[in-house]
């Protein structure tokens, strides 16, 4: 009997032992994770990152190592504080902060003391570092710019925050993503993939090999350089020339879709959002809510379009069959759509204008019974709008155009849903939205649509998808920007159009904008704006605008040019727009007299008109 | 030898036996492999083990040849020789890592607390099995303490007191025996009163005895309260003085790493870096091997060094670790099962001294079995005791053979003694 006991021992341990080995084993997870973290080390390649060339193959963005120094709050000694402090100029306040802050993280764990130091200060800091225990210096990369320009276009680095990390687990805390731009548009292009690499620590955090035979281990992608679109000579000089005005040039190839240019000022050097003063710099340029350098206007401004927006109503006219190039409307200075609404026209009294005329002449008259004849067309005025709606919406406006940048804006086109609202129980005509005629009224578009647009014509109807990568050093470009969209009016509707825009700039209201030997096809707009001021509705200083291709014949450069509050199109934009087309068909401009009055032209004073809180005249 | 020895042997205890000596040398292959070391070599754990198993075989084979009564008669004679030996430690020992409990011999150890712990069984089993004892008489319970208490004081100041508590396991075969269940209640009395002490304090130990007290006599019919009112309050009493002096012992007789042992078990304390290294180490290897393990040589923890004394007192950590719950399940079956085996085995047995020896058997391997694991898993303090047939040491696998090689002995000459 009493040796019971023995097996009630035998058999009690057992059953004991099973089953703490079957929750230490089965019924936990907790401890693989503890095993990998104490006995793995996991270590990661990264490729460096892609470079980028303009066009022509010049190199504008590249590499360079930044060093950040870094601090062990355990392996700190006395040191000569005020020379320490006088080689990383920084206070001894900031010493004492930046320490006790690398304190609380860890005692026994790097921090980073101070990111990024240039090349000269970490040349000076290296001669002394080994006097500072406890200090040592990591090497980073870092983009470095070899323009000061196209800095929206670009884009820029930085490093990873929480939300990236949980929306992409490739990335890991430290590391840099693309935040805007071509570097936000192709990360993964430009980043390549890192590898990764296993090995096994032992209990001193020693690496005594591979991890199982080096089978995880993974050997990085590395990344791929990217030809921009954009010439970047053609960028700086439409940079000078915007200087001091507010306002965007796009360019684009109409051939290809390539943008040539994309100017959008005012701007900021690439080279802020690098180094030390990154985020000191950014909150300057994000809260700069006056100059808003980190707003495109290029692809962002939403604009009415003006006077070039005319051209589209008269290539849906001529499609709808409203008119023909002979149909002739007579202009009194204006005429009256309604009992007593009059629109203003600067045509003189008895003029007599056909499509040719009214094109160079920019007759309002004209356009607005084009734009009623379009829409009467069909007995149901909300029939003919959807009909003229759907149409210019093909020319690629109302809508994101699918370009490769992150940043954009739709512009609107309205349709009958839109009047209906607004005017429900069928109170609205043609008349309503007449101003839509002229390219006041609802219409918005952004410069880049304009410029597609004006591409369009050139190509006599069809775009591509406007992109601003040209190739990839692997990889080619996404088939959506090698295939044409064509609108919905016919080519040969196009010619009677385009004899208008050369005619604007032969004897029209863009004869500033001829350039000698190339035949450029334009259009100008003197856009009316309003803004609120303190609850007011407040018009402001007309924008300039003009829209240009060139040359007439297998054209090469389509070109939109907005000056904000410049006034009428032919005193900054045409101007703009024709040194551009030089500059780029010539290379090398000869008429220097307009260039300067660009380049030196300030409408500084005009934007503070606004915000000076005294009654000021507009348009002067 | 004959056929007949050859079916009486028990060959279900040998095939255990071979089967646990050959997963520990798979295992200390495991935990001292590395590149371009030649791991059969003498130098090497695993090839001093391998050299030591096959030696352990060999020691099972000539016992099978000896005569049976050797054990019997001559066992206070190699008990005085092994005494001998333990003392002679004192001035000859060669120290390793802060214990002296090695004789050095031609560049091999030998700890004879190893041995110690077979004679003791011998001696003990002799003087059980003589046909006056009777361990209801003091003077023979005297006898047979001190039987055990000579080697276990002997190997306590060396330091080891790891084997000193496996002597402790002896107890169970004197309560086999008819020792009278009070030594044992008191001993559990003790250790259990101990543990809630620490756990719950004194205060509240002294009232939950005396709660526990009082209910028992009010339960008792009137007659018999009278009887068992005095030996209670008497207990009592005594409880009470111990319960107050385990905070005393606990903190000044019992040294610092004794008292972290002791603390990390209770879930007191938790330093994974200090004291707690071991423990939480271990767990995370064993923990990390999941169901079925991360296969032979692929261990990270067993790898990386990370289990302190991994292929001596924690070798059940790479079994947790490569192998997995599979592993470890087995592993603890086939424990179960050689001591079950020999305990079923006693029934047979014609004469006493065999089935006493059995059960000697059956306590010195459960106590190391349940004390090594405990430790390894987590449930007891540490006491660094060797997993017997798995652990790497030369002394405790032959110390072990020549227990399991006499058991042999003697269940197979159990027809044919006299």
């Amino acid at each position: 009997m009493r040796k019971n006991l023995l097996y009630i021992l035998v058999i009690g341990s057992g059953v004991i032992f099973s089953i703490r080995l079957f929750s230490l084993q089965v019924s936990s997870s907790d401890y693989e994770s503890m095993s990998l973290q104490n006995s793995v080390l996991r270590e990661y390649i990264y490729p460096e990152r892609g470079y980028i060339y303009d066009r022509n193959g010049k190199l504008i963005v590249e590499n360079q190592p930044t060093y950040d120094l870094m601090v062990v709050p355990r392996q700190l000694r006395k040191i000569d504080t005020i020379e320490f402090c006088n080689l990383l100029k920084i206070t001894k306040t900031t010493l004492r902060k930046k320490i006790k802050e690398a304190k609380t993280y860890s005692t026994r764990k790097p921090s980073v003391f101070l990111a990024q130091l240039s090349k000269s200060d970490y040349a000076a800091l290296q001669e002394k570092l080994w006097k500072y225990h406890g200090f040592y210096v990591q090497k980073r990369a870092a983009r470095k710019y070899n323009s000061y320009s196209a800095s929206n276009i670009l884009g820029y680095i930085s490093e990873v925050n929480r939300f990236d990390i949980s929306k992409d687990p490739y990335y890991q805390s430290g590391e840099l993503i693309g935040r805007q731009g071509v570097e936000k548009t192709y990360e993964k292009i430009l980043r390549g993939v890192k590898g990764v690499r296993y090995s096994q620590r032992d209990k001193f955090n020693r690496v005594i090999g591979p991890y199982q035979k080096g089978e995880l281990d993974t050997l990085p992608t590395q990344a791929q350089n990217l030809y921009l679109t954009i010439d970047i000579a053609l960028q700086e000089y439409g940079e000078k020339l915007l200087q001091n005005k507010r306002g965007g040039i796009i360019a684009i190839e109409p051939a290809t879709g390539e943008i040539l240019m994309n100017v959008s000022t005012p701007t900021y050097s690439p080279n802020l959002l690098v180094g030390r003063e990154r985020s000191k710099n950014f909150v300057l340029l994000k809260n700069d809510t006056l100059n808003r350098p980190l707003f495109d206007r290029g692809l962002q401004g939403q604009y009415p379009p003006g006077s070039p927006f005319k051209l589209v109503n008269a290539l849906v006219a001529l499609q709808e069959k409203a008119i023909t190039p002979r149909f002739r409307v007579l202009c009194n200075e204006g005429h009256y759509y309604g009992r007593n609404d009059f629109m203003k026209c600067h045509c003189s009294i008895g003029t007599r204008n056909r499509l040719n005329s009214g094109i160079y002449n920019s007759c309002n008259t004209y356009f607005a019974t084009v734009y009623r004849k379009t829409i009467d067309g069909y007995d149901d005025p909300k029939k003919g709008m959807n009909v003229w709606s759907d149409h210019v919406k093909s020319f690629g406006m109302g809508n994101f155009l699918g370009y490769d940048h992150p940043t954009g804006q739709k512009g609107f086109i309205p349709n009958a849903a839109y009047y209906d609202y607004w005017y429900p129980n069928q109170r609205w005509a043609a008349t309503t939205s007449i101003s839509n005629a002229i390219g006041q009224g609802e219409v918005l578009t952004t410069p880049v649509q304009l410029a597609n647009m004006t591409a369009t014509i050139a190509n006599r109807g069809y775009y591509y998808k406007p992109h601003f990568v040209k190739r990839f050093e692997r990889d080619s470009i996404a088939k959506k920007f090698r295939e044409r969209n064509y609108t919905t009016i016919d080519s040969i509707h196009f010619e009677p159009v385009i004899e208008g825009m050369a005619n604007v700039v032969k004897w029209g209201t863009a004869r500033v904008a001829r350039v000698p030997g190339i035949e450029v096809c334009g259009k100008t707009g003197t856009v009316e704006n309003f803004v609120k001021i303190n609850g007011e509705r407040v018009q402001l200083t007309d924008h300039s605008m003009f829209v240009a291709f060139a040359p007439r014949e297998n054209p090469k450069i389509a070109v939109a040019v907005f000056v904000e509050n410049g006034y009428w199109g032919g005193r900054w934009a045409a101007p703009i727009a024709s040194l551009v087309i030089e500059k780029y068909l010539k290379e090398n401009v000869r008429r220097t007299y307009l260039e300067n009055r660009m380049i030196n032209g300030s409408l500084l004073d005009e934007y503070l008109k606004p915000l000076s809180d005294k009654p000021f005249q507009i348009n002067e | 030898m004959n056929n007949k020895y050859l079916l009486k042997f028990d060959w279900y205890t040998f095939l255990v036996y071979c089967a646990l000596v050959s997963i520990g040398l798979t295992n200390i292959y495991s935990t001292g492999h590395s590149q371009g070391e030649n791991m059969f070599s003498l130098g090497h754990t695993f090839g001093k083990q391998l050299f030591f198993s096959a030696l352990g075989i060999l020691v099972i084979f000539f016992v099978q040849f000896t005569r049976v009564k050797v054990y019997e008669r001559y066992s206070s004679i190699f008990y005085l020789i092994v005494l001998v030996l333990l003392v002679g430690l004192f001035v000859f020992g060669n120290e390793v890592s802060g214990a002296k409990s090695w004789y050095s011999v031609a560049g091999f150890s030998f700890q004879p607390a190893e041995l110690a712990k077979v004679v003791t069984a011998l001696a003990l089993t002799k003087h059980l099995s003589e046909i006056n004892t009777d361990l209801r008489n003091i003077s023979h319970q005297i006898t047979a303490f001190i039987l055990i208490l000579i080697p276990a004081f002997l190997i306590l100041p060396q330091p080891d007191p790891g084997s000193t508590v496996v002597f402790l396991s002896f107890l169970l075969v004197l309560h086999t025996e008819k020792l009278p269940s009070r030594y044992i209640l008191v001993f559990c009395g003790v250790v259990i009163l101990f543990i809630i002490t620490l756990l719950i304090g004194h205060n509240l130990t002294t009232y939950v005895v005396i709660t526990i007290a009082v209910i028992y006599i009010i339960g008792m019919r009137n007659k018999k309260r009278r009887k068992v009112f005095l030996p209670t309050i008497l207990v009592v009493l005594l409880a009470s003085g111990f319960i107050q002096s385990v905070d005393y012992v606990f903190e000044n007789v019992f040294e610092q790493r004794h008292r972290d042992r002791f603390n990390i078990v209770l879930g007191r304390e938790v330093d994974t870096q200090g004291i707690g290294y071991n423990i939480n180490q271990s767990q995370i290897a064993i923990g990390s091997g999941g169901m079925f393990g991360k296969g032979f040589l692929e261990g990270t923890q067993t790898m990386g060094n990370f289990v302190p004394e991994q292929q001596t007192d924690y070798i059940f950590t790479t079994v947790g670790e490569e192998w997995g719950f599979v592993g470890t399940f087995f592993v603890i079956v086939l424990f179960m099962v050689l001591m079950l085996r020999i305990l079923f085995t006693s029934k047979r047995q014609k004469n006493k001294f065999s089935r006493i020896y059995c059960y000697s058997v059956v306590s010195l391997i459960f106590a190391h079995f349940s004390i090594n694991l405990g430790m390894v898993l987590g449930l007891l303090p540490t006491i660094g005791i060797p997993l017997p047939f798995l652990s790497y040491g030369g002394s405790n696998l032959l110390a072990f053979s020549l227990l399991l090689g006499i058991y042999l002995k003697l269940d197979a000459n159990r027809v044919n003694e006299w």
